[in-house]
């Protein structure tokens, strides 16, 4: 019992740091008035809710961007890495590590400094303020996630199996497409779905790049947080957390150990 | 052979280009950027202006992350020793359940809960007050370069600590035991028996949050974008008030180069 004392005290602590600054967002995204020196809303309401999503408002505008930006930088991701994944896992290639460090070129420099470079040579392509500018940085970005995902989830495919395709005739191409892709299938959707979430929260590149005609979902939370709208930066990064939690909660249906002990090997 | 090893290659050809056209390139322009004076011609007149101006701003980046670092290190510590060590199964699946909200959580939206969260007259202060630990006037606001701290340890503890305590569960349980046996106390087998053998793991954890830290735009400008903060900010700045490349990529040459030292000595340890 009185160890039960102790640990409640620790756990309370905890969960009030942790779960204390949520908390507090859902309390402003439900506040319709809140000043000081109350401490909790003095007027709860969904106008500020209404103002979001009103239909072309600017909240809507910015999410069906978002989410066109990151269907794409899957698209293109998934263009990248599937070749290269495959080729990685199974094929004899030159210098194999360094490829496959390479990729983790852009997670491994503080990527801001290289991001306004871009953005002004990208001005000569005139690629600034273009979505396809943005697909291109937010690619990138992901490639290290979808091409060492991939590749695990290629290693992971029993080679018997394929090889028995192969003896009974099947061509390279056929077995690829009839055995080793439907076999790496979730693997794979789950190097989609890290490529889509990290398209979707980027905020960093997409400031230096997309600016001033793209504005992202975190771009415009950030607009309305700086002008002190609590209120719709509050709602606008709910929108952002349902996709993260979502998949905090799925992902270890994707990706099982058997590919995860694979990932960077 | 010879075919399927040039197959190989063309497969893997167009990533890399991807990363050399948009990162390894840029990088490089970045680099020579930062010793080129305005009309051209090797000069080291920006690192002498970036120190000039934000000498200041460089120290406290180096202190934000240097603390939030080891903060990190002795929080995902105690997550994973907890998990690993913990007696009583329902608080190690309470802690479980609680240590990972923070994970997939953008930093656009870390910093959006922070910013009201730690604010004078925000929630926690609030809370305080509301019960009975602090008065109205004894509160005081984070939003400074403490938040910034605050707000990246938040965030970041939950990936390193997942990290940790992974590898601190596919540990040999008898050695453990036997300590456990032989009358050592949880603190110590936590501190001499478990964390040298995650070493690896909790140090590439930390390498890569720092990376991340380093490279954070929107926590410092939303926590605290006024002096003293973080380069980022200073060379968002320069880029977007002046169109001073120069100076923006000393900076980030800076950067690079506290990037590469905390390597190095990764690397260093590695090899000995």
């Amino acid at each position: 019992m009185r160890a039960w004392i102790g640990r409640g005290i620790v756990f309370g602590l905890l969960a009030f740091i942790i779960l204390g600054p949520l908390a507090n967002l859902a309390l402003w995204a439900a506040a319709e008035q809140w000043y000081f020196p109350h401490k909790l809303p003095v007027v709860y309401g969904t106008k500020f809710w209404e103002q979001v999503f009103k239909p072309r408002g600017d909240a809507l505008v910015s999410l069906v961007t978002s989410v066109w930006i990151a269907l794409a930088t899957v698209a293109a991701s998934l263009a990248l890495a599937m070749p290269a994944g495959y080729a990685l896992a199974r094929l004899k290639l030159p210098w194999r590590t360094a490829i496959l460090l390479a990729f983790l070129l852009p997670q491994a420099f503080p990527s801001l400094a290289v991001y306004i470079n871009i953005a002004r040579l990208f001005y000569d392509f005139r690629l600034n303020g273009t979505m396809a500018g943005v697909i291109m940085v937010h690619t990138v970005h992901g490639l290290v996630f979808a091409v060492w995902i991939t590749a695990a989830a290629f290693a992971a495919v029993e080679r018997d199996l394929e090889l028995a395709a192969r003896n009974l005739g099947a061509s390279g191409l056929r077995t690829f497409l009839t055995v080793s892709l439907p076999l790496a299938a979730p693997g794979i959707l789950a190097s989609a779905i890290f490529v889509f979430l990290e398209s979707l929260d980027e905020f960093t590149g997409t400031f230096f790049v997309g600016v001033p005609d793209v504005i992202t979902l975190p771009l415009l939370m950030f607009t309305a947080s700086i002008a002190g709208n609590y209120q719709i930066a509050a709602i606008t990064a709910l929108v952002l957390l349902v996709p993260s939690v979502l998949f905090m909660l799925i992902i270890e249906r994707f990706l099982k150990a058997d590919v995860l002990s694979k990932v960077g090997a | 052979m010879q075919d399927r090893g040039r197959l190989g290659v063309l497969l893997v050809a167009p990533a890399l280009a991807a990363v050399l056209v948009l990162f390894v390139y840029p990088l490089g322009y970045s680099l020579v950027t930062a010793f080129q004076a305005k009309g051209g011609g090797f000069t080291l007149g920006n690192f002498s202006k970036a120190f000039e101006f934000y000498s200041v701003d460089i120290g406290f980046t180096l202190v934000i992350i240097g603390m939030s670092t080891l903060l990190i290190a002795l929080a995902s510590i105690a997550v994973g020793g907890y998990l690993t060590l913990g007696e009583n199964p329902r608080a190690v699946a309470l802690l479980r359940w609680l240590y990972r909200w923070p994970l997939f959580i953008p930093f656009v939206v870390a910093a959006q809960c922070m910013r009201t969260f730690l604010a004078k007259n925000g929630l926690m202060n609030n809370t305080f007050v509301g019960l009975g630990i602090l008065d109205v006037d004894q509160t005081i606001g984070f939003l400074d370069w403490r938040g910034i701290i605050i707000t990246f340890v938040w965030k970041q503890t939950p990936f390193v600590a997942l990290l940790v305590a992974g590898a601190m569960a596919s540990l040999d349980r008898a050695t453990i035991e036997a300590a456990r046996n032989l009358g050592a106390g949880r603190l110590r087998i936590l501190f001499e028996i478990l964390v040298p053998q995650v070493m690896p793991t909790l140090v590439v954890g930390l390498i890569l949050s720092f990376v991340t830290m380093m490279s954070v735009l929107s926590v410092p400008l939303m926590i605290s974008g006024e002096s003293p903060t973080m380069m980022t900010v200073d060379m968002a700045f320069r880029i977007n008030n002046y169109g001073d490349y120069g100076t923006a990529n000393a900076l980030g040459f800076i950067s690079y180069l506290m990037t590469a030292t905390c390597a190095w000595f990764y690397l260093k340890r590695q090899v000995r």
